[in-house]
C-alpha cells in the first residue's frame, strides 16, 4: 500500500469538521435531542472532535457515544478473519432523539447498514442522520451521508486512509493504492 | 487476528495469545448482556448441537443461552431421551448428527478425550463442555475472566484451588490456563485426592489448607463429590469441612481481603459456608452471569469465517 494523494492536512482536517460540526446544529438547533455517535475505530476520534466543538459553541456537556458493529456485519460469513470485537457504549438514551452517526469513510454503505441495524437494537430513536469525512462512491446499498467532508472519485483499487493525531501521530487523510495494479 | 486453534478441546497447549482474545471478546459480549436487546444476529443460521452425556444445569443452561444470544439453532440432546438408551455408540450418533448438516458440536461426556475423538469423526467445530476428570476449558476461561474483571489483570496473582484435585476437570483446565497468563496456582486437598504428579501441571500442591491460603488473592472451592465418599477418599464430611472447608472465621483469620470462587454447585456447609457463598467476598454469581459472554465469545471466535 502506497500513499498516492493528501486529501487534506491537519488545517483542512479541521475546518471540514468544523464545518460540518456548524450543519449539524443547524439541523438540531435544540441539542437536549442530540446524540452523537462514533463508529469504531476511526469514527470515534471524529464523534470525539465535533462533540468537543458542539460544547465549545453552545456550552453543552454532550458525550459522544461509541458504536460497534463487527455483531451485525454480512460479511461476517464469508471473512477469512474474524473482526474483533470492540467496546460499544452509548451512554445516553437513544430513543426519540435525533442520532448522528460518525464515520470517517462511505465507500459501500455496509458498515452504515450494520450501524442501522446495532443502533436500533439500543432503542428507537427519532431520527438517524450520517456525517462522514469522506464520501469515496461505489456504494452498494441505498444509503447516503446527510453531512460529508469531502466528496472525491475513486478507483476500486483505492483506499482512503485517515491519520489521527491520538492514535497515529498527525492529521491527514490520504489517498491510497493497494498493492495489486488494477 | 483470529484464533489459532480451530476447536477448543482443552486449555493444555493454548498460548497467552489466544487466551486473551477470547477474554478481551468476552469482556465486549459482557456489555451486549447489559444491553435491553441481548441478542445480536452474528451467528443467524448456524446450528449447534449440544450433546450432553452427564447432567449439567448450569454449563447446558449458559452454552444454550450464549447460541441464543447469538442467533444461532440451538439442538438439544441428552442421553435420557435419545438413541443412546437404545445402544447407539458416540461415533453413530454423531455421525447422524452431523448428516443433519449441523456447524458445531458442544460436548460433555465421562469419558476423557471424547471431543478430541469427535474432531476426528466430523467437520464441525468440537467445544468441550467437560470430558471426564480431564479439561472443562470454558469454566477455566469464565473464572480467568472474572478475576481478570475483578483484579483488571492476572499476572502475578495467587490463586488457591481447594477440593478434590484428582478428579476435578475444572482445578485441570485452570491450572493449565492459569499458568499460561502468569498466575501462580497452589492446588489444596487431602493427600488421596491430589495429583500424583502435580509437577507435569507446572504448579505447587499442599495439603495444608493454611499454607494454600497464605498470600493468595482468590481462593476457588471445588465441589465435593460426595457420589465419592464410597471410594473412602476422606474419613468423614466433618473432617473435610473442618480441614479444607471455608467458612466465615477462617476468612477472617486472613485479615485481608480474598475473593471466593466456586464453579458450582455449591455443597453449602461443606466445602463453603453459606455465610461465605453469600458474602461481599464472593464473586460466584458472576462467574455464572460472565459464563455467557465467555461461551458467546468462545462460540463467535470458534464460529466464524473459513480458516483459509
Amino acid at each position: 500500500m502506497k500513499p498516492l494523494e493528501l486529501l487534506m492536512d491537519a488545517d483542512a482536517l479541521d475546518l471540514a469538521l468544523t464545518r460540518i460540526t456548524h450543519q449539524i446544529l443547524e439541523r438540531y438547533p435544540d441539542l437536549s435531542m442530540v446524540g452523537i455517535v462514533g463508529m469504531q475505530t476511526r469514527g470515534v476520534f471524529l464523534a470525539q472532535r465535533i462533540v468537543a466543538k458542539m460544547n465549545q459553541l453552545k456550552s453543552s456537556k454532550l458525550v459522544a457515544g461509541v458504536l460497534d458493529v463487527t455483531l451485525y456485519r454480512d460479511d461476517f460469513r464469508v471473512a477469512f478473519k474474524q473482526p474483533s470485537v470492540q467496546v460499544t457504549e452509548i451512554p445516553f438514551d437513544i430513543n426519540e432523539i435525533n442520532i448522528v452517526l460518525i464515520d470517517d469513510v462511505l465507500y459501500t454503505g455496509r458498515t452504515v447498514r450494520a450501524a442501522l441495524d446495532a443502533l436500533i437494537d439500543f432503542g428507537r430513536p427519532k431520527t438517524i442522520s450520517l456525517a462522514v469525512l469522506v464520501d469515496r462512491g461505489h456504494r452498494e446499498l441505498p444509503i447516503r451521508a446527510d453531512f460529508v467532508g469531502k466528496k472525491i472519485t475513486t478507483a476500486a483499487n483505492q483506499e482512503v486512509r485517515l491519520r489521527i493525531a491520538d492514535k497515529d501521530g498527525e492529521d491527514s487523510l490520504w489517498l491510497m493504492q493497494t498493492e495489486e495494479d488494477g | 487476528m483470529g484464533l489459532k486453534i480451530q476447536h477448543l478441546l482443552g486449555l493444555e497447549g493454548v498460548d497467552a495469545s489466544d487466551i486473551s482474545l477470547m477474554l478481551d471478546t468476552a469482556d465486549n459480549f459482557h456489555e451486549v448482556l447489559q444491553r435491553e436487546i441481548k441478542q445480536v444476529p452474528t451467528l443467524r443460521g448456524k446450528t449447534i448441537v449440544n450433546l450432553f452425556y452427564e447432567n449439567s444445569t448450569r454449563t447446558r443452561i449458559s452454552f444454550e443461552l450464549a447460541e441464543k444470544r447469538l442467533s444461532a439453532n440451538p439442538l438439544n440432546f441428552s442421553t435420557t431421551t435419545s438413541s443412546v438408551k437404545k445402544g447407539e455408540i458416540l461415533k453413530d450418533t454423531i455421525r447422524n448428527i452431523e448428516a443433519m448438516k449441523i456447524d458445531m458440536v458442544v460436548v460433555r461426556h465421562a469419558s476423557p478425550g471424547v471431543p478430541y475423538f469427535l474432531t476426528q469423526c466430523t467437520d464441525a467445530v468440537i467445544i468441550n463442555a467437560g470430558d471426564g476428570s480431564h479439561e472443562h476449558p470454558t469454566q477455566a476461561l469464565l473464572d480467568m475472566m472474572t478475576i481478570r474483571r475483578k483484579f483488571g489483570t492476572l499476572e502475578g496473582l495467587r490463586v488457591a484451588i481447594v477440593g478434590d484435585i484428582l478428579h476435578s476437570r475444572v482445578a485441570r483446565s485452570n491450572a493449565w490456563g492459569m499458568k499460561t497468563m502468569g498466575m501462580d496456582v497452589v492446588l489444596c486437598g487431602p493427600p488421596t485426592m491430589l495429583p500424583q504428579h502435580p509437577e507435569s501441571l507446572g504448579v505447587s500442591v499442599t495439603d495444608n489448607l493454611d499454607e494454600a491460603l497464605e498470600g493468595a488473592d482468590i481462593v476457588m472451592l471445588l465441589r465435593l463429590q460426595l457420589e465419592r465418599q464410597q471410594n473412602a477418599l476422606f474419613p468423614s464430611v466433618r473432617e473435610y469441612r473442618e480441614r479444607y472447608g471455608i467458612d466465615l472465621d477462617k476468612i477472617e483469620k486472613l485479615e485481608r481481603d480474598i475473593v471466593i470462587m466456586h464453579p458450582g454447585p455449591i455443597n453449602r456447609g461443606i466445602e463453603l459456608a453459606s455465610t461465605v457463598a453469600d458474602s461481599e467476598h464472593s464473586v460466584i454469581l458472576d462467574q455464572v452471569t460472565n459464563g455467557v459472554a465467555m461461551r458467546m465469545a468462545v462460540l463467535y471466535l470458534l464460529g466464524g469465517g473459513d480458516y483459509a
